[in-house]
């Protein structure tokens, strides 16, 4: 009974069924015969044997990848830095998107949202040739104007600690123009009135700002926030990688797990350690944004990514 | 509002004004000014890279790269024009790639959304989860990694750095909530006609999807043109290399640019600018995106505040 209805939808959807096909297998083979592979976290990898053939080794790779002292560096730095870009990015995109849409003639909008938004079409080799030119230590444009003070220039890609500052500066720069246009969208989606019944009310545009503008923006604001929490243990390895790359010196500020999972497949070949510390990381991700989605669906549940 | 103004008295009236005139005038001091610094700080960067390759190599190695060239140069560009070989295949890769890439990607990407965006379809929200999934939760790169490298034996082949690209959850999403938003009753109109569910899509849903279509062939076509990272992981082959993994070759390896060159060209080594060379091929391999981007920047905004709508 129940096979034979089961048989008749399958006839009735033929056609639908037949166009979900190739997405279909297109998730199975790239995005869950991988999650097999996760047993790789728990072998000693090697050629021959392959994944499924190779030799388990219970928890040795973890505990290879814990005891190094790795996972704690690369966590937090992951961590840390996610939180901050969370923070500066968001700030800085909400002012923009009130003064572009308070404080601009359509004019002087269209400019500046424009070439906000450049940055966004980049790609990261890109930006890493940026940053090659201002940071490099002969001819880098940062020294050009130290030089011109008559200061010492800075060894920027030998010292750890200047980067924290300079990802995060990079980070805004890319995101602005992106960020700026979803505010911007939200602001000017407020109904008018509640700014009418403000001036009647004799409030000043400052006035105005924070106690119609802002509040009315926190919705988006923590939706957004939150939904950026939840992939706060996802590494962007574009960034990382190009503006940092193989250089050593830098990893106790720069290393982040996706980096650090890279650089353990490719130059250090460690296969199974590899596996362990990108199964850690999917863990870790997969708990986080299910807590945030958990918060988004307790604040506004039609906002809840499911 | 229009109603109320007229009832104030003429000094009230008078006096708020003013004091609105004063704090606007501050707030649009504020603005223009701090608009005016973000945007300097958005565009420096691209205005240093371009006038750093139009600078003269003996210029940057005495006194580094300049915001305005103390010695303006073309040499940079001559020389990457006079021995374009290698520029030329890695253009033609990506161009390959990203044509390829937006048109299967785009189609396949419509076709799911329009099937999940079907409500009389049983198990849309069974499959909707399918695909949510593997957003969520991943196996990693390793397994990935060796899944494309030992099974599929896809190492230094065109295919991998279209397959690995071609579907992503989230533009699905878009679209899906893009065709929910068409009224069945076209739909159904179609239906008595006899047109089948492929039929459908094709003759009917597709045209009407157009403004959704542009905005997410453009992020499809942007996330070709600008992938390296396939590149770094999967080919070695210099006749495969896209335009992205060039450059970032080319900066981090200036020896193998000169050889390539010196082979093509027989230069000298030591004629090649390559200061002003990393920046000039920085440009050019920036240059369509520029050049296209006061034309397709609508259509990105357009696709922000969609997503932004759908959270």
């Amino acid at each position: 009974m129940k096979r034979s209805g089961l048989w008749n939808d399958i006839k009735k959807y033929k056609i639908l069924l037949l166009m979900l096909t190739p997405a279909v297998l297109f998730f199975l083979l790239f995005a869950y015969v991988p999650m097999a592979g996760i047993v790789l976290a728990f072998k000693q990898y090697n050629y021959t044997g392959g994944v499924f053939g190779s030799p388990w080794n219970g928890l040795d790779n973890f505990r290879f990848f814990f005891d190094s002292g790795d996972a704690w560096r690369v966590t937090r730095n992951t961590g840390l830095y996610n939180l901050a870009f969370i923070i500066v990015n968001n700030a800085l995109q909400i002012f923009a998107a009130i003064l572009l849409f308070e404080a601009a003639g359509p004019w002087f909008r269209k400019i500046t949202q424009t070439v906000m938004f450049l940055p966004y079409f980049i790609s990261w080799v890109v930006v890493g040739a940026i940053a090659y030119n201002l940071f490099n230590y002969d001819y880098g444009t940062i020294n050009v104007l130290l030089g011109a003070l008559g200061l010492e220039p800075l060894d920027i890609y030998n010292t750890a600690s200047y980067w924290p500052l300079i990802l995060i500066v990079v980070s805004a720069w890319k995101a602005l123009g992106y960020g700026t246009i979803m505010y911007l969208a939200a602001i000017t989606s407020i109904d008018t009135e509640m700014y009418e019944a403000a001036e009647i009310d004799g409030a000043n545009v400052f006035q105005r700002i924070r106690r119609i503008t802002i509040p009315n923006l926190y919705p988006t604001a923590i939706i957004l926030m939150l939904l950026a929490i939840g992939n706060i243990f996802r590494g962007d390895f574009g960034m990382f990688y190009n503006m940092v790359g193989n250089n050593g010196l830098l990893f106790s500020s720069t290393d982040v797990i996706d980096t650090f999972v890279f650089r353990s497949l490719t130059t250090s070949n460690e296969i199974g350690m590899s596996a362990a510390a990108g199964f850690y990381q999917s863990i870790l991700g997969f708990a986080t944004i299910m807590l945030a989605n958990y918060a988004v669906r307790k604040y506004d549940s039609d906002r809840a990514l499911f | 509002m229009k109603l109320i103004v007229p009832k104030l008295t003429p000094t009230q009236s008078s006096v708020g004004k003013k004091r609105m005139a004063t704090d606007r005038l501050l707030l649009h001091l504020l603005g223009y000014t701090v608009l005016t610094v973000l945007t300097v700080f958005c565009l420096f960067p691209f205005i240093l890279v371009i006038s750093s390759s139009l600078t003269e190599e003996s210029s940057i190695i005495r006194d580094g790269f300049q915001l305005i060239p103390t010695s303006f140069s073309l040499e940079a560009y001559a020389i990457l024009f006079k021995y374009p070989q290698e520029m030329l295949k890695a253009y033609g890769i990506t161009i390959t790639v990203t044509l390829l890439g937006t048109l299967f990607g785009l189609f396949l990407t419509s076709m799911t959304a329009y099937v999940l965006s079907r409500k009389d379809f049983k198990w849309r929200n069974r499959f909707s989860f399918f695909f949510f999934f593997t957003t969520l939760f991943s196996g990693g790169l390793v397994p990935w990694y060796l899944l494309i490298v030992n099974y599929l034996q896809l190492k230094d082949t065109l295919l991998v750095l279209i397959l690995p690209m071609l579907m992503n959850v989230f533009y699905i999403i878009v679209m899906k909530s893009f065709m929910s938003s068409i009224p069945e009753a076209i739909i159904e109109s179609t239906k008595i006609d006899g047109a089948n569910d492929f039929q459908i899509y094709l003759q009917f849903v597709l045209p009407l999807s157009k403004p959704a279509l542009a905005t997410i062939g453009l992020f499809i076509a942007l996330g070709y043109w600008n992938d390296w990272y396939n590149a770094l992981l999967f080919i070695s082959n210099s006749d495969l290399m896209p335009l992205q993994y060039y450059l970032y070759r080319l900066l981090g390896n200036m020896d193998g640019m000169r050889k390539a060159m010196m082979a093509a060209g027989a230069v000298m080594s030591s004629d090649i600018p390559t200061e002003s060379l990393k920046m000039a091929m920085t440009i050019v391999a920036t240059g369509p995106i520029m050049i296209a981007y006061p034309f397709i920047q609508r259509y990105f905004v357009q696709g922000l505040t969609i997503g932004a709508v759908k959270g």
